[in-house]
């Protein structure tokens, strides 16, 4: 009885120690595998960052200003031009 | 075992084995010792002193890296961005690595742009150390070709720099950061900790040239920057900035500020200074064009203080719309000096003397008050202490207690001279008039909403705003400040700046309003300082500025005309000249492939 018993927590052991190198290992690619995610978001949101830079920088008021007024030879509606509609 | 050689005695035997056992003990103690003490040195190691020895262990191995954040990003009140942060890399190398790789230090010099000598003296000089940088902040393309060369030693790291997309028009409100990335004025300073997030740190392992083997663990989550909204309309301010450029070109003035105010809530819309600078180029420019001067620099406000003199007395009611004063002849005593108007306007009731800004009425309506009452009023309207508006460097003006006034002092202050200060001290004191006389603190960030404080009775408020409306209306001073179909109410000012113990002969122009006045929404106060070219007066320098500004700033926020009539009788009189009738546009053409549900949703008149 008592030799069975051994044999029975000698296996409980080897089982639990296998079951730790097992976590072990999981929680190692689990963490390789979020620090990449994270790396990943950290990147997308630097592009986003640059990619707005560049849309505020295009489209800034004065480049706007300068390019409908001589490219594009727009002007301001005159009081002339408006049409006042009331209920 | 025979003791051939041995003479001795049973008794000599004996001895001789004691001596043997002796000589064997003794060596038994000798290790036996050695044991002990390696025993015992073994278990102070493991047992008393372990966790020294493993820190020394892990030393060699474990480092706690930082993780880095990057800085949180600011925007206008509509989410337009106006201060970004964007990678940089910076190149650093391992000298004591790099000096063994010599040969290839011409190429790593031409890399770099840098003449081999000045390279290889400024690294030999340093070659003790681990770190050092070779160069900051470049261009990751750049750094792409640095680092493709594979030099041993050199490698680059990431940093962030900061780009303002607005350029000049926005450079006093934001301010800039410096090599570090910590803020340095303006709103960057303010909020610098809102805006930097704090770094995390991780527990890695790593190997003898510094490479990341292992991610151990976590030990502090990074708390990444966190955007900013600023209360600024990106347009209003460019229009603000391009029309003060304007007006500063025609008139050859050397500099000028203007702030945009909501009434409704107390954010600064706009805040503009002329000279600027570009906060985007690392050269630091002139040492006067980083001012804020909206919220930094002082002046005697002059006539723009005449309404807040009317308030007063209305408010302590010892004057009424209908008092009248009797301003001939154009000039009063005050002291040694002398009260002046620029003619003589007679008699003028309440209302004329804001029309006609007569120092000479207000001084008599001052002379009405007493000294506390006066000064009170002007310190709960804001002058003489901090706007409080979060701004760093931000002055509080000054207006001095009646213990310190002269004779003269209160005679002088009716009319603006005498008292300091800021254009946001104005704007915020004509928002109150605007407000229904509630005082809200101005704020620079969207959606902050102060308490508003009952300053000033409504009604005073709002028969003040009447007073001033005629300003802008014929035989008012400003009329160039009336804006097409809507109210304005304003006041004009023109003072003589101060210089070596009298007063120069170069002026300040300024002019402040609110507009519409049946609903007001937005105060402004525009000044420029020291007009050379044509006049100097407020309401012919100053006052198409704010026209300008204003006509903008309302079609961008939809304010609907309160004054309409006045409109449609310009429309029909200029109806007549009115021939040219708008072009027709052309056929749109419609892309083939368009999807049915998109061709179906367009007009009619457009298949």
């Amino acid at each position: 009885m008592s030799r069975f018993l051994l044999v029975v927590l000698l296996l409980g052991s080897i089982a639990s120690a296998i079951g730790v190198v097992y976590a072990r290992h999981r929680h190692r690619l689990l963490f390789v595998e979020l620090s990449r995610l994270e790396k990943a978001r950290d990147e997308l949101n630097i592009e986003f960052g640059r990619l707005q830079l560049e849309q505020a920088t295009v489209a800034e008021s004065n480049r706007i200003d300068q390019i409908a007024r001589l490219r594009l030879g727009m002007k301001f509606p005159e009081g002339a031009d408006v049409v006042v509609v009331r209920p | 075992m025979k003791n051939r050689g041995n003479n001795s005695t049973p008794r000599s035997r004996n001895r001789a084995r004691f001596n043997l056992r002796g000589r064997v003990w003794l060596i038994v103690c000798a290790l036996g010792l050695c044991s002990v003490s390696l025993i015992g040195r073994a278990a102070y190691v493991q047992l008393v002193n372990r966790d020294f020895y493993q820190r020394e262990g892990n030393e060699r191995f474990v480092r706690n890296i930082e993780i880095p954040t990057s800085r949180g990003m600011i925007t206008d009140r509509n989410g337009e961005p106006v201060a970004v942060s964007s990678p940089v890399e910076s190149i650093w190398c391992d000298p004591q690595e790099l000096l063994k790789y010599s040969d290839r230090l011409p190429e790593l010099a031409n890399a770099l742009g840098e003449p081999l000598d000045a390279l290889t003296s400024r690294i030999t000089q340093r070659a003790e150390k681990e770190f050092y940088y070779l160069k900051r902040r470049i261009s990751p393309d750049e750094a792409k070709k640095i680092t493709a060369l594979a030099i041993p030693g050199v490698n680059s790291k990431r940093e962030f720099r900061r780009f303002y997309p607005q350029g000049e028009a926005m450079a006093h409100v934001l301010g800039f950061t410096n090599i570090d990335d910590r803020g340095q004025e303006g709103v960057e300073l303010a909020f610098d900790e809102w805006l930097r997030g704090k770094p995390g740190a991780k527990k890695v392992i790593r190997d003898r040239r510094g490479r990341i083997v292992e991610n151990i663990d976590l030990v502090r989550q990074a708390q990444p920057g966190q955007d900013l909204t600023l209360s600024i309309d990106r347009r209003i301010q460019y229009l603000a900035f391009r029309e003060l450029r304007n007006a500063l070109t025609a008139h050859e003035a050397t500099a000028g500020s203007a702030v945009v105010l909501d009434v409704a809530t107390g954010e600064v819309l706009a805040m503009v200074n002329l000279p600027t600078f570009n906060p985007n180029s690392t050269s630091l420019g002139k040492p006067d064009a980083h001012r804020n001067r909206a919220v930094t620099d002082l002046f005697e406000p002059g006539s723009t203080a005449k309404p807040l003199t009317v308030a007063a007395g209305l408010e302590a009611g010892v004057i009424t719309p209908a008092s009248t004063f009797n301003t001939s002849p154009g000039w009063m005593p005050n002291g040694k000096y002398r009260t002046t108007d620029t003619h003589n306007y007679g008699v003028l009731d309440t209302t004329g003397v804001i029309r006609k800004s007569s120092n000479v009425g207000a001084a008599k309506i001052a002379q009405l008050l007493a000294n506390g009452q006066f000064y009170d009023f002007f310190r709960k309207m804001g002058y003489g202490q901090s706007t409080r508006s979060g701004f760093p460097g931000e002055a509080s003006g000054l207006f001095p207690a009646p213990a310190q006034w002269s004779g003269t002092s209160k005679q002088t202050m009716s009319y603006g001279y005498g008292i300091a200060v800021t254009p946001l001290q104005v704007a915020h004191a004509y928002a109150t008039l605007a407000n229904g006389g509630r005082a809200i603190q101005p704020t620079f960030v969207k959606g902050e909403r102060n308490e508003p404080k009952q300053v000033l009775d409504p009604v005073i408020a709002g028969e003040v705003m009447k007073m001033m409306q005629t300003v802008t209306e014929a035989g008012g001073t400003a009329t160039q400040a009336a804006i097409l179909g809507y109210h304005v109410a304003g006041k004009t000012g023109t003072s003589r700046k101060a210089s070596g113990g009298g007063y120069s002969r170069k002026y300040l122009s300024f002019f402040a309003g609110v507009v519409p006045v049946d609903n007001p929404r937005f105060a402004m106060a525009v000044v420029v300082n020291e007009p050379s070219q044509g006049s100097y007066y407020g309401g012919l320098v100053a006052g198409p500025v704010f026209h300008n500004v204003m006509e903008g700033a309302l079609r961008l926020m939809d304010v609907p005309p309160d004054d309409i009539e006045t409109w449609i009788a310009a429309q029909e009189k200029n109806e007549a000249k009115h021939i040219k009738t708008l072009p027709m546009p052309n056929a749109v053409a419609i892309p083939a492939g368009l999807s049915g549900a998109l061709r179906a949703a367009l007009p009619e008149d457009l298949h």
